[in-house]
């Protein structure tokens, strides 16, 4: 018998198993995918909002708030990167000028630090690839950017380090009620457990209803993005918003923690959860909306395109609660943006509500609040790549040429906790095919790699779900 | 820190000629530098035969011509090391590498020759909309799978792009068993050699359908489908004549580019048409003392003449180690005129020409009966009849250089019509 299930293991399924991993409970983690991090958290802005955008006094607002404040010690905890550079949204007529004082005032309310209206000089000055016709922004010091599915992963590795089981390919088919707990379904498993947290994304209603009577329904809200080669990277130094309208924050030019450009989303309710694919319309108008923003934006520097999708709830804001008929059985449901930002405080304010239902908890001992990430060898001083080279000759082999990893990087990726079992793990976690060639030259030394660690045969080595074998057998 | 007159960045045909060639001209101290587990370079994965028609007179195949280079080399004592990458060279010439035996070095060289190769574009480049399925492969990547590794790709194939590796490989796909729907070209006519268009298409009774394009993947875990479209003059889809091809295998031969990553950083000048360093008629570079040669520089249809001009850059780096190099001499500048692409060099240094000088140039499009017109300063010194020109065939030039002396520009137009 399990104290807690977690039914999704993305970036919220992840804070809540790390904050749980402190108290002496059960924990177990369900994840219908064949990796962690891979719905939501895969696909999305990677921006930690300044938190002026919610409105006022919503869930969204306070746990926005709250959790960018927390990103700095957690970052730092688990070594995840994560850059404070600010945000600004831009105003190119007075009418937009208009919601960027409602937007200052909302921030005044949701008591957001540091926020200022800037005029074109000041923007221009920080921003200087801005188009010239922009007349003003709201500047945010405190928004930032992070890693998604690196905090994610670090985020998994550490509450397993701290006990929490992970179960992969475990797609909760039903839930049963028992006399005190549940019994959840998956394919292969029957799993006895007190609570279940469901953090399931786009699925969540659906989780939801297994259990008790429907409260809401997640729309899935697809958005398209471009990544640009890091040469590209320097084009702005914030994070760039255009004035939000009523579905979206709008189309956002940022560059990511790894020193690439990032151009997107559009916005865009689909029916189909499980539908990520992009489209030759929609990426256009992000092409030319972003041109709205920048006109130097070097499209032709375009490494790959993607589409995520938002977990959307009828109810307009985030629903972290006990399903109203079904004790013990938290919804973490509606996490769409901003989502990633009121994490942390999404992972604190659920256990809150866990210690309300059973009463205190006991206190894990020998929890270890710190991860040290995987070593990046290019970082590392000339002494200290000598110094590992010679302590393990792996780390002397590169792998991939576009972003410099070394063997030594991919094989720890393989033997962490959580570590990779997929090409995509392996280029989640450290990266090789996610430079300029997209793994054209790394490819088949990688799934060499995870063949030789994980004691597989090449034919079985996956791109990324269980059916997405690289080679289907033998030449003649 | 190690030492070494010549350091060659790169252990492919291109590298492997430069570095022979200068070890024949009186340089002993070279150090060849491949990233890969043996040297060859791509041409270790291209099993077909077609190699060394010009310079041997022989069809060889891909490994078979690298191993005559390997051989001599070898012979030579010039010194390598393998599964050694270059992480940065800076201007003074020290170039810095690791390996899991030397751990992480410093290499002093008196000149360095950039031979790096190139690499795939890649489905994101095109940005090809819808899923992200395994089963979208560069032809070159899955070329070295089967090649090199034994391992099949796919069962039901469309072949996007119809350069080179494109056409070779939709042969060994069927030859391994697969089933190949075709061969798309957004254009009028194949990016790849004509030869290659017939040997690997027309003989396998392999589609090769112009003017298409694919413009959207679909498929779950692996590719199921694909949305291809007939495109215009202008090479864009033209609505309407969607149609749905079912395969489980994308691969893409949609162009190479030169992989100038190190050359860039370390601020040698590129050229916005090849993709390569500027160079002059030595193949340096505008850093002293560093060439460049083979795919690096640009793009090659033909291994030969990657040879040729390595060979050029390594008797040029020899001279320029034993001081007998020209510097700072009178030059002209080429310029590619109406109809052509790119000219290499792109810099004559008049004083160190000796005897007739070589340009490679690629046309913009198809040309028949048409006339390649060399002038100087705007006056014609040159005309040759050319009865057919495409852009995917590389077009050779040769100057006398006395042709040269006196002058600023030299520019190349092509004329259609033959008549003079």
């Amino acid at each position: 018998m399990y104290d807690v299930v977690i039914i999704g293991a993305g970036i919220t399924g992840g804070f809540i198993a790390r904050e749980l991993s402190r108290y002496g409970l059960n924990v177990i983690i369900l994840e219908k995918d064949n990796d962690i991090a891979n719905g939501t958290t895969k696909a999305n802005s990677a921006i930690v909002h300044a938190g002026y955008d919610a409105k006022p006094h919503s869930m969204k607002a306070k746990l926005n708030v709250e959790g960018n404040k927390m990103f700095d010690y957690i970052c730092e905890e688990l070594d995840v990167p994560f850059k404070r550079i600010g945000s600004h949204v831009i105003a190119f007529s007075n009418e937009e000028m208009v919601i960027i004082n409602e937007l200052y005032e909302k921030g005044i309310i949701n008591k957001v630090p540091g926020l200022r209206i800037i005029d074109k000089v000041e923007l221009l000055q920080k921003e200087p690839n801005i188009n010239e016709n922009v007349l003003g922004a709201l500047y945010a010091p405190t928004a930032g950017i992070v890693g998604p599915w690196e905090l994610a992963i670090a985020l998994m590795e550490n509450a397993m380090e701290n006990g929490v089981e992970l179960m992969l390919n475990s797609e909760v088919i039903n839930i049963d009620k028992l006399e005190s707990g549940y019994k959840v379904y998956t394919k292969d498993n029957e799993i006895k457990t007190r609570y279940i947290v469901n953090c399931a994304g786009v699925h969540a209603d659906e989780i939801h209803n297994m259990v008790a009577a429907p409260k809401f329904t997640i729309t899935p809200r697809r958005g398209q993005y471009f990544l640009l080669d890091k040469k590209a990277g320097n084009i702005v130094n914030t994070v760039v918003f255009q004035c939000p309208t009523k579905i979206s924050k709008g189309v956002v030019v940022l560059p990511t923690v790894h020193g690439n450009l990032l151009v997107g989303p559009d916005a865009e309710d689909i029916e189909d959860k499980r539908n990520t694919e992009t489209s030759d319309e929609r990426l256009n108008y992000v092409k030319s909306a972003s041109m709205r923003t920048s006109n130097k934006i070097p499209f032709n520097k375009v490494i790959t395109s993607f589409a995520g999708s938002r977990a959307s709830s009828d109810t307009g804001d985030f629903i972290i609660k006990e399903a109203e008929d079904a004790k013990g059985f938290i919804d973490v449901a509606g996490i769409e943006s901003p989502g990633l930002s009121a994490s942390p405080a999404i992972g604190k304010y659920v256990v809150e509500l866990i210690k309300e239902i059973h009463g205190n908890l006991k206190e894990n001992s020998k929890f270890n609040s710190t991860r040290k990430r995987i070593i990046h060898f290019m970082e590392l001083s000339e002494e200290e790549k000598h110094e590992i080279i010679k302590r393990d000759p792996r780390y002397g082999r590169i792998i991939c040429r576009c972003e410099n990893i070394t063997e030594g990087e991919i094989v720890d990726a393989i033997h962490r906790n959580a570590g990779a079992r997929t090409v995509d793990g392996v280029k989640r976690r450290v990266r090789p095919g996610s430079g300029r060639c997209q793994g054209g030259f790394c490819q088949p030394r990688v799934i060499e790699i995870l063949a030789r660690e994980l004691n597989k045969d090449i034919t079985e080595i996956v791109k990324d779900g269980l059916n997405s074998n690289i080679a289907i057998g033998k030449t003649k | 820190m190690l030492s070494y007159d010549i350091v060659v960045i790169g252990g492919g045909p291109a590298g492997l000629a430069a570095a022979i060639e200068a070890k024949k001209n009186g340089v002993n101290n070279i150090l060849v530098i491949e990233r890969d587990r043996e040297l060859g370079g791509i041409l270790q994965q291209c099993i077909h035969n077609g190699f060394g028609l010009h310079i041997f007179k022989e069809e060889l195949t891909g490994p078979e011509y690298a191993e005559r280079f390997i051989k001599e080399l070898c012979e030579m004592g010039i010194e390598f090391k393998l599964d050694t990458m270059v992480l940065d060279i800076t201007k003074d010439k020290i170039v810095t590498a690791i390996n899991t035996v030397d751990g992480l070095i410093n290499i002093q060289a008196k000149a360095i020759i950039l031979a790096m190769g190139c690499r795939e574009r890649t489905r994101g480049a095109l940005s090809i909309a819808g899923t992200r399925p395994v089963g979208i492969y560069n032809a070159g990547l899955a070329q070295r799978l089967i090649n090199m590794e034994g391992y099949m790709v796919g069962k039901k194939v469309i072949i996007l792009g119809s350069g080179d590796i494109g056409l070779i490989m939709a042969r060994r796909l069927v030859l391994e068993g697969a089933e190949v729907i075709g061969v798309l070209a957004r254009g009028s006519y194949a990016a790849g050699l004509g030869r290659n268009v017939v040997q690997c298409l027309e003989d396998y009774n392999i589609p090769l359908m112009l003017r298409h394009n694919i413009v959207k993947i679909n498929g779950k875990d692996r590719v199921e489908s694909v949305v291809v479209v007939k495109t215009d003059e202008n090479k864009n889809p033209i609505p309407g004549t969607e149609e749905i091809y079912e395969c489980d295998t994308v691969l893409l031969s949609v162009g190479l580019i030169p992989e100038n990553e190190l050359s860039a950083n370390l601020g040698i000048r590129l050229d916005r048409n090849t993709g390569g360093p500027i160079v002059n008629e030595s193949m340096e570079t505008n850093t002293e003392g560093i060439f460049a040669c083979g795919n690096v520089l640009h793009v090659h249809d033909v291994v030969d003449y990657v040879t040729q001009e390595s060979q050029r850059a390594g008797r040029a780096a020899a001279r320029y180690v034993k001081n007998e190099f020209v510097t700072n001499s009178e030059y002209i500048k080429t310029k590619p005129g109406n109809g052509v692409k790119y000219i290499v060099p792109q810099i004559v240094q008049i004083d160190n020409l000796k005897g007739p000088i070589e340009f490679f140039m690629r046309v913009r499009d198809v040309y028949n009966d048409s006339r390649i017109i060399v002038k100087l300063d705007d006056i014609k010194i040159r005309e040759l009849k050319r009865q057919h020109m495409i852009p995917s065939e590389m077009e050779r030039l040769v100057i006398d250089s006395r042709l040269l002396k006196e002058g600023s520009i030299m520019t190349v137009e092509i004329c259609s019509g033959g008549e003079l």
